[in-house]
């Protein structure tokens, strides 16, 4: 646990001390910021509906460039090696990494709280859905982090590892829209995996013990696939 | 004993890289692994300190074994990877931190330790500069001591001094030299003289296997049957010099050498059997002319024929 904990320290400071981290939140707080409040005085509602409906979608751009570096520039670097011969486990390298990708979604959306406050001098806000979209918001941004990790895994090239995190994840984001086009037996099969249906009920405020385990069961099964890849380089 | 190592193997696919390897290291036994080109040094290496697992074969550290608590290994060695992979946007300073942090020193350990190994790696003054501003020297030098930090028993560098310039190498040598006294050390490379220069022990391996294994003067004196004497003379007439020497009993032939020779100089080169020695002989039949003795010395066998006969294709 202690070792985790010194990888999770590195990898979360690597992160500011790049560009990157700036240059991330920078986008994700302009592309979220002007989709959401562009309409905000048009609808006259004091809710934040329409920026967490942004969420699946921004997060499945954002959260793979943030991912993407995290086991692709070590492989290539060659810093993997190193790494592996002390003494830490794979999983230990595993999760200090996961634990910063979402500590680092966590400090993106720090920003955005203003958001509500401001909406408060404006209006009556509903706290419960603001709360619930929060919740939802990490739990995305977790499942998303193990799942973009899993693709940084994959290969030393950080520009297909975020293309593959990309693809996975807006996958998930938009499977429950395309429902249309799955024959009618596997229809509740297929929105059940649905990445979006999940957090839309979590972001009306209602935390339901079986959507937490939808986000739950995505983190594992990536951290775990991770794992197998990681295992089989020996 | 330090290391055991017993049938080692690997195959990446179809490839073999490692085959059937049976090595035996002792505590604080300098031990140089030398081989051409992909002869599996690296691969060996990897398997040793737990990068990579064998596809057969056991690895004993102590009393550990690799399959079984590889974590206690790590804990034993430190390694050096190949042109040592940092993380480069890291400070020195803070890599080192982190290194310590991970092997697990405490607070006061920490800070004494990364003072003493910055004195002993000479990174004094480049403690506070990012690790991707530094030269290559450099750069093996914070590797160095990223090996060395938690003191450990046994330590493992993949080509200390490749691409070094020589200062470097002496200074990386006298390093590895100095850790030699207590502990146990296994370095690879292609670089014969280095082996000769460091280590108690050599094993060359080619296509993944050990094909020479034993103290390095034992090497050196292996299958040495003939001996070459180089001779430069003053005021001496090249035929009548090669006339003269080949008189001697022993010697196989005498060659002049010319492209060493001047107006006055006349440089010769003798082949005769080791034993017995041919030297007393030599030197007393020229005793006996009015010549001068400008040069007399014998190429011993190095290590670098020595490899070239054991890794040469057949």
């Amino acid at each position: 646990m202690q070792q985790v904990l010194h990888i999770f320290r590195k990898e979360f400071t690597d992160y500011f001390i790049s560009p990157i981290a700036y240059i991330v939140i920078a986008v994700f707080l302009l592309i979220t910021g002007w989709f959401s409040f562009s309409t905000f005085f048009i609808y006259n509602q004091a809710e934040l509906r329409g920026f967490f409906q942004l969420l699946p979608f921004v997060f499945s751009f954002v959260i793979p460039a943030l991912t993407m570096r995290l086991f692709s520039e070590e492989l290539n670097v060659g810093s993997y090696e190193t790494l592996l011969t002390l003494p830490v486990t794979t999983g230990d390298i595993i999760l200090g990494k996961f634990f910063a990708a979402v500590a680092f979604v966590a400090v993106m959306l720090l920003p955005t709280v203003s958001y509500p406050i401001f909406i408060t001098f404006l209006g009556d806000l509903d706290t419960g859905p603001v709360l619930g979209g929060y919740i939802g918001a990490l739990c995305l941004g977790g499942a998303f982090s193990a799942v973009g990790l899993f693709a940084s895994s994959l290969t030393r090239n950080q520009i297909i590892a975020f293309i593959i995190g990309m693809i996975i994840c807006f996958t998930l984001a938009i499977l429950d829209q395309m429902l249309i086009f799955f024959p009618g037996k596997i229809v509740s099969v297929i929105s059940y995996l649905s990445a979006h249906n999940h957090f839309e009920n979590i972001a009306k405020g209602i935390v339901d013990s079986r959507d937490l385990l939808y986000f739950l069961s995505v983190v594992f099964i990536a951290l775990f696939a991770t794992s197998l890849v990681m295992e089989e380089k020996k | 004993m330090m290391i055991q190592v017993e049938q080692l193997t690997k195959y990446y696919d179809d490839l073999c890289a490692v085959d059937h390897i049976d090595l035996t290291v002792k505590r604080g036994e300098i031990l140089g692994l030398l081989g051409p080109n992909g002869a599996g040094k690296t691969t060996t290496l990897r398997m040793l300190t737990g990068y990579f697992l064998p596809t057969s074969g056991t690895i004993r550290v102590k009393e550990h074994s690799v399959h079984e608590r590889p974590k206690q290994i790590k804990q034993l060695m430190g390694y050096l990877p190949e042109s040592a992979p940092l993380y480069h946007g890291m400070f020195v300073y803070d890599y080192l931190n982190y290194v310590a942090n991970i092997r697990g020193l405490d607070r006061t350990q920490k800070e004494a330790r990364i003072h003493h190994l910055a004195k002993l790696c000479g990174l004094e003054h480049i403690m506070h500069r990012a690790i991707s501003e530094l030269s290559k020297g450099l750069k093996q030098r914070v590797g160095l001591a990223h090996a060395m930090m938690s003191d450990p028993e046994i330590l493992v560098l993949d080509e200390p001094t490749s691409g070094l310039d020589p200062n470097q190498i002496v200074e990386i040598r006298d390093i590895i030299r100095e850790i030699g006294r207590e502990k146990t050390v296994i370095l690879s490379t292609h670089i014969l003289p280095e082996a000769e220069a460091a280590c108690d022990r050599v094993v060359i391996i080619n296509k993944g296997r050990i094909v020479a294994d034993g103290p390095t003067e034992l090497l050196k004196q292996s299958g040495r049957s003939e001996t070459t004497l180089f001779v430069s003379l003053k005021n001496a007439p090249a035929e009548t010099a090669v006339a003269l020497l080949s008189e001697i009993d022993g010697v196989q032939s005498v060659q002049e050498q010319s492209e060493a020779s001047t107006e006055t100089l006349t440089a010769l080169k003798l082949t005769c059997p080791s034993d017995p020695d041919p030297r007393e002989l030599v030197y007393n039949a020229i005793k006996k002319t009015d010549w001068v003795l400008m040069e007399f010395r014998q190429e011993s066998k190095t290590l670098e024929t020595i490899f070239q006969e054991l890794t040469k294709e057949n």
